[in-house]
């Protein structure tokens, strides 16, 4: 116990002026070079735990117990900020979650660097600036030299994130701490991102504390696992042993939510309730664990296939080409787009004169009434604006959108009127999408109020709808404050489907949401579009909550249709290069676990 | 792609903020709200009793002391300076209201316009040309307004009021047009959109009522400038004329006598002071309350 | 970068050209009759139509715009129906005066309000900090002429250290015009450094709330160096933005100021001009004053970029 690398004891934080606290007794350690994966939801304290080990709590916050690193003299709790300061960097280090606002935004990337080197004085002055390049170099930052002068605000968020790995590891520390490092980035440069942190604490010989909400990430990435829940530790353990045996309900519950490639007897996604009948992720590797044996698998899951799903094929002749994608069976389809493009033209004043931005560039595809096509893609795919285009709330530039009998290019504004009764939308973001100022039940009736219904009967079906998505009557004379993400995704869903619309546009709807709320959110989205008979769009950027929901999938990148099929077909054979890294990149529990173990 | 923002740390540490600005909000709001109701008190009380006539002349006492019979003391010609305080907050709270009146009624649906212009493309030029006018009208301070519409007719209250209210117009019209943006951007918006609701319902509906705060905490800090400009206007002698009592003007008579009885300066400036804090911490804590970035910050 | 000022060049010039349209509007054609409102309401017809004659009154606005515009661009702000004097001078003479005024005060306003604020901020929750807030919280309700009336009284009147009024050029000696000059500067800027205070303040805490600063912490400097290393210079945009502001008020409360102290600044010209009715002196003041808030608010506009890369990148 005495070598270990960080011990934390009895670490409980209080709010000044608080009675109850918001960390309870919490009580870790660490070995020299071990990398443990701290694990819980939002409000869990796992990030409280993190900044007391940094010695950067917010001064609101109480903090009682020891936290004691090797190498420091006495207690970090109670260290001077002087003391502090000269640890940071030299014996424990962070990433923070959002690589956009962690740089200073006036300051050159190779300053911001050179500036952590200087501090703590290790490097000679002269070999600085060739330090800063070795280091900007060991992170894989295309052309160090010139990232040098470049300002954080001419950087992606990947790029921002490298360069605050080189910070954190200037001073080669014997800890670092990486807080949610990739939860801010696009699923593809995540995968190189946790990679790049195995391989660079690896080469400093650093340990790690790897604070996630995710457990396919942590099982990648660390040795041990620690998970909190409410301010508490409520179970250790090796990778292993929580993926396989989980001892407390709700890592179960937590592990078997976060699994979606399981389902319960009734097909459903399992939730904290239900975990009790889940199995666990192992023996049912699935075809998305490109890890270094993907091919094995891949061919393996060809045969799987092809014999469960024959008729897939049969009815799915492949596309001509990649911008021209036909789904669905042959009769006429209810959503058709042909030949899309949209260009935003920047617009400046006086002076400014800028080439337009191709959000969408020719893309088309067909959508069968009835069907559930996914919508997969990264920040830039241009999946947001074909939504607005769908919903007409904008219109092409160029190409044809017919939904039901209305071409949404040319249409009056009384038949995008009518077309948007048929189409409704669940938006990403259940705190923005919620007028905060308006009753839940105000809410949820709006749409039928453009309708013109009279308030009777439009309270009696708010009624209805509130109770069909599991929420109490209660909640109609509530503002959406006072109720929970995963709840006001539910009412979000209520106002789309109270006038029963023929078609469900669902942008995000999870995104946002815990992972033991996505499943229920999502098993109530499932439910609903079969007792009312929808067209589902699904879009999102995440593949393992596609490939759960949707028969048909369509995978886009900066504006263009790059691949697009039924749902199983594009998992078991990607054919675009793109399409592979994207399901390569994708995080999945039994995909981890197999690699971990 | 977006995070999952209700992992970040600073979700974790932000329970006890809220609570502490509650404490403080109200601290800062209270201490506005006081002395704004001890200045509408005081020139309501007006209408029906004043200790002595504003315009009694008393020869005999002149620049008197706080006394008894006049507790804030007299002025050159022997008149009672708490009945002219008294009455002088009528001039005060009236430039107020007429000139916030003007600049909320004006500037509001301005800026709400050129937001909802700004999605058109019709529009947007029509939009950029309102805030440029705007930006333009920024140039001309209330109190240099004032002084050239006191050059233009005749100087006194009217002129000030609608001067000091034209000028305020821009600050309304910003705060509006910024805070449409905001909800017109918002996913909210887009949902309603979705619904088939049409831009005036959406106005109405969604636009007015999360606006209304920050128009609110801007009307409030127009109420403090405009009890300046009005003070400052009258101290030039161009604001509100003789014989009507305004604090302005009685300062600036206090002049003279500075030397032999500073207490006549001591008074219209205290309660100037008072007015435009009261207004001032009104704001601040109703900033507090509507504005959640400006959370946590203190207020005085 | 270039296209960004360039930008800001042209909006600064159409903003000059459509306000000095506003200004001859309301002087010239909104009254009806400045040889009329210079002689009074008593003067007889013939004597306002001779008035008129004299100087060019009868010719139709847009000429007598032009004429005005056009004799400005070249110095000329022309003459003064009611002394009959060239207006250029007095301009020329009383806007040196404020500007001294004003700069002086703006400069003494930021060195007390950006340390102050600053340490208002870093002692948020001490006792100092709490005082400096209130205190500028007070500051900011006392109108500059009160804070005048209320310097004069201590250390005019009792103390007797400064003159209460009066101004006296530099190159008529060093000494009388720094000793005439502390009164006035200090009221004007009291005020202007309790605002600003705040607003550093709150500047100060935002940025300290900054992920940035957290990484700075991260990366070995303690709260206090990474503010000064990090923070103060992203604070600096929202302050230099009220800094303007405050700069274009001063301008033109600097008037009062300048009534109480007997100073010959262009704001006891302005005054002055109203009160003979003198509509072309206060027509030509008011176009300079415009003009030199326009000016600072292009110079606000231009230090932007400097300041921040992001906004230098964007154009």
């Amino acid at each position: 116990m005495a070598e270990n690398l960080l011990e934390v004891r009895n670490l409980t934080i209080t709010p000044a002026g608080a009675e109850a606290s918001v960390l309870h007794d919490v009580s870790l350690s660490l070995a020299p070079g071990e990398r443990v994966g701290l694990i819980g939801e939002s409000g869990s304290g796992k990030s409280l735990t993190a900044q007391s080990v940094m010695g950067l709590l917010p001064s609101e916050l109480r903090a009682q117990g020891t936290v004691s690193l090797q190498g420091f003299a006495g207690n970090i709790l109670e260290a001077k900020e002087r003391a502090l300061a000269k640890m940071r960097s030299d014996l424990v280090s962070m990433v923070f979650q959002e690589p956009m606002s962690a740089l200073n935004p006036l300051m050159r990337i190779g300053d911001q660097i050179a500036e952590v080197l200087r501090i703590h004085g290790e490097v000679a002055r002269g070999d600085i600036p060739g330090r800063v390049l070795d280091l900007l170099a060991s992170v894989r930052m295309p052309d160090p030299n010139s990232a040098r002068y470049a300002y954080p605000h001419q950087m992606s968020g990947g790029q921002r994130q490298r360069v605050m790995l080189a910070i954190a590891l200037a001073n080669s520390p014997r800890l670092l701490i990486c807080d949610e490092p990739t939860t801010a980035l696009d699923v593809t440069v995540q995968k190189h991102m946790l990679d790049l942190i195995s391989e660079r604490v690896a080469a400093v010989q650093a340990g790690l504390l790897f604070i996630t909400h995710d457990l396919a990430v942590v099982a990648g990435v660390c040795d041990r696992v620690i998970v909190m829940y409410a301010g508490r530790i409520v179970e250790t353990g090796s990778v292993a042993q929580i993926f396989t045996d989980p001892q407390h309900e709700y890592t179960r519950g937590l592990l078997a939510s976060s699994d979606l490639e399981a389902t319960d007897a009734h097909g459903k996604l399992f939730t904290l309730k239900t975990a009790l009948s889940y199995a666990g992720p192992i023996g049912k590797a699935g075809p998305n664990d490109e890890t270094g044996a993907g091919e094995e698998v891949a061919a393996e899951d060809e045969d799987e296939q092809s014999s469960a799903d024959g008729p897939a094929d049969v009815r799915e002749p492949a596309p001509a080409s990649a911008g021209e994608a036909s789904i669905g069976d042959g009769s006429a389809p209810l959503i058709d787009v042909s030949g899309v493009s949209k260009h935003f033209r920047s617009r400046g004043l006086l002076l400014r004169r800028r080439s337009p931005v191709r959000a969408l560039d020719d893309i088309s595809f067909r959508v069968a009434s009835g069907q559930r096509l996914g919508i997969v893609g990264e920040s830039g795919s241009g999946k947001s604006t074909l939504l607005n285009l769908l919903s007409g709330l904008d219109r092409p530039t160029s190409g044809h959108v017919r939904v039901g009998d209305i071409r949404v290019e040319s249409a009056s504004s009384s038949a995008l009127r009518s077309l948007r009764e048929d189409l409704q939308i669940v938006f990403q973001d259940p705190f923005a999408s919620l007028d905060p100022r308006m009753r839940v039940e105000d809410i949820v009736s709006e749409p039928l109020i453009a309708r013109g219904i009279a308030r009777v009967e439009r309270l009696a079906r708010v009624e209805e709808m509130l109770l069909a998505v599991d929420l109490d009557t209660k909640a109609m004379r509530r503002y959406p404050h006072q109720f929970s993400g995963g709840q006001r995704q539910r009412i979000s869903i209520a106002r789309a489907l109270v006038t029963r619309p023929q078609i469900l546009v669902a942008d995000e709807p999870v995104s946002a949401l815990d992972v033991s709320v996505r499943s229920q959110v999502l098993n109530l989205l499932t439910d609903l579009v079969d007792d009312y008979a929808l067209t589902l769009l699904f879009v999102s950027h995440d593949l393992g909550v596609v490939k759960h929901l949707c028969s048909d999938v369509i995978v886009m990148k900066d504006g263009h249709i790059v691949e697009s099929g039924s749902t199983e077909d594009i998992y078991a054979h990607p054919r675009e290069e793109y399409t592979r890294s994207l399901i390569a990149a994708t995080p999945s529990l039994a995909g981890a676990l197999a690699s971990a173990t | 792609m977006s995070g999952d923002p209700s992992t970040t740390s600073a979700g974790d540490a932000s329970v006890d903020r809220g609570r502490r600005t509650k404490l403080r909000l109200n601290a800062s709001m209270i201490i506005g709200a006081v002395l704004i109701l001890l200045i509408v008190a005081l020139a309501l009380v007006s209408f029906v009793w004043t200790p002595y006539d504003p315009s009694a002349v008393d020869p005999a006492a002149r620049l008197q002391p706080s006394s008894p019979e006049h507790p804030f003391g007299t002025d050159k010609f022997g008149r009672d300076t708490l009945t002219w305080i008294m009455y002088g907050a009528r001039i005060t709270l009236m430039v107020g209201i007429v000139a916030v009146g003007i600049a909320v009624l004006i500037g509001t649906p301005i800026g709400i316009i050129a937001a909802v212009f700004a999605q058109y493309p019709w529009g947007a030029w029509l939009s950029a040309v309102i805030m440029r006018a705007n930006d333009i009208l920024l140039a001309f301070p209330a109190l240099l307004l004032a002084i050239v519409f006191a050059a233009v007719y005749q100087p006194g209250t009217g002129p000030a009021m609608v001067a000091v209210g034209i000028a305020a117009i821009p600050g309304f019209a910003r705060v509006a047009r910024s805070g449409t943006m905001q909800v017109l951007g918002s996913e909210y918006v887009r949902a309603a959109k979705a619904s088939n609701r049409n831009a005036p319902a959406i106005a109405v509906v969604h636009v007015l009522p999360n606006i209304a705060g920050m128009v609110i905490v801007q009307a409030s800090v127009a109420f403090a400038i405009s009890v300046l400009a009005e003070a400052g206007l009258s101290f030039l002698g161009l604001g509100t004329q003789a014989p009507v009592p305004s604090w302005g003007r009685m300062l600036q008579e206090s002049q003279q006598f500075l030397s032999t009885q500073p207490l006549l300066a001591l008074w219209p400036g205290l309660f100037i002071a008072l007015a435009v804090l009261g207004f001032n911490l009104l704001g601040d804590g109703l900033r507090d309350r509507f504005d959640p970035k400006m959370e946590a910050r203190g207020n005085g | 970068m270039i296209t960004y000022v360039a930008n800001r060049a042209i909006q600064f010039v159409l903003a000059l050209i459509v306000a000095s349209v506003v200004v001859f509007a309301l002087m010239s054609i909104l009254p009806g009759n400045a040889a009329q409102v210079a002689l009074g309401t008593n003067a007889t017809p013939d004597a306002v139509a001779a008035l008129e004659a004299r100087y060019g009154l009868d010719q139709p606005p847009l000429i007598r715009y032009f004429n005005w515009v056009v004799g400005m661009l070249s110095g000329d702000f022309g003459t003064s129906y009611v002394t009959g004097a060239a207006i250029t001078p007095v301009i020329v003479g009383s806007v040196q005066v404020t500007a001294i005024l004003v700069i002086a005060a703006i400069i003494l306003a930021i060195v007390i309000a950006v340390p102050l604020g600053t340490f208002a901020a870093l002692e948020q929750r001490n006792w100092i900090g709490v005082t400096i807030s209130a205190l500028s919280q007070i500051g900011i309700a006392v109108p500059n002429f009160l804070a005048a009336i209320i310097l004069v009284i201590i250390f005019s009147l009792t103390l007797g250290w400064f003159p209460s009024q009066g101004w006296m050029a530099p190159v008529e000696g060093l000494g009388g015009f720094l000793i005439r000059l502390v009164l006035p500067v200090v009221s004007l800027a009291l005020v202007q450094a309790a605002i600003l205070t705040r607003y550093v303040r709150s500047a100060v805490l935002d940025v300290m709330r900054e992920d940035y600063i957290r990484t700075a912490r991260a990366k070995g400097l303690t709260r206090t160096k990474a503010l000064f290393v990090h923070g103060l210079r992203n604070a600096a945009i929202p302050v230099i933005t009220v800094a303007g502001v405050q700069l274009a008020t001063l301008l033109v409360g600097a008037v009062i100021i300048e009534q109480i102290f007997v100073i010959p600044g262009i704001g006891s010209e302005l005054v002055r001009a109203v009160a003979n009715r003198d509509l072309v002196t206060v027509q030509g003041i008011v176009m300079v004053l415009v003009f030199l808030v326009l000016i600072i608010n292009l110079i606000v506009d231009v230090l932007y970029p400097i300041v921040d890369p992001r906004i230098r990148n964007a154009s």
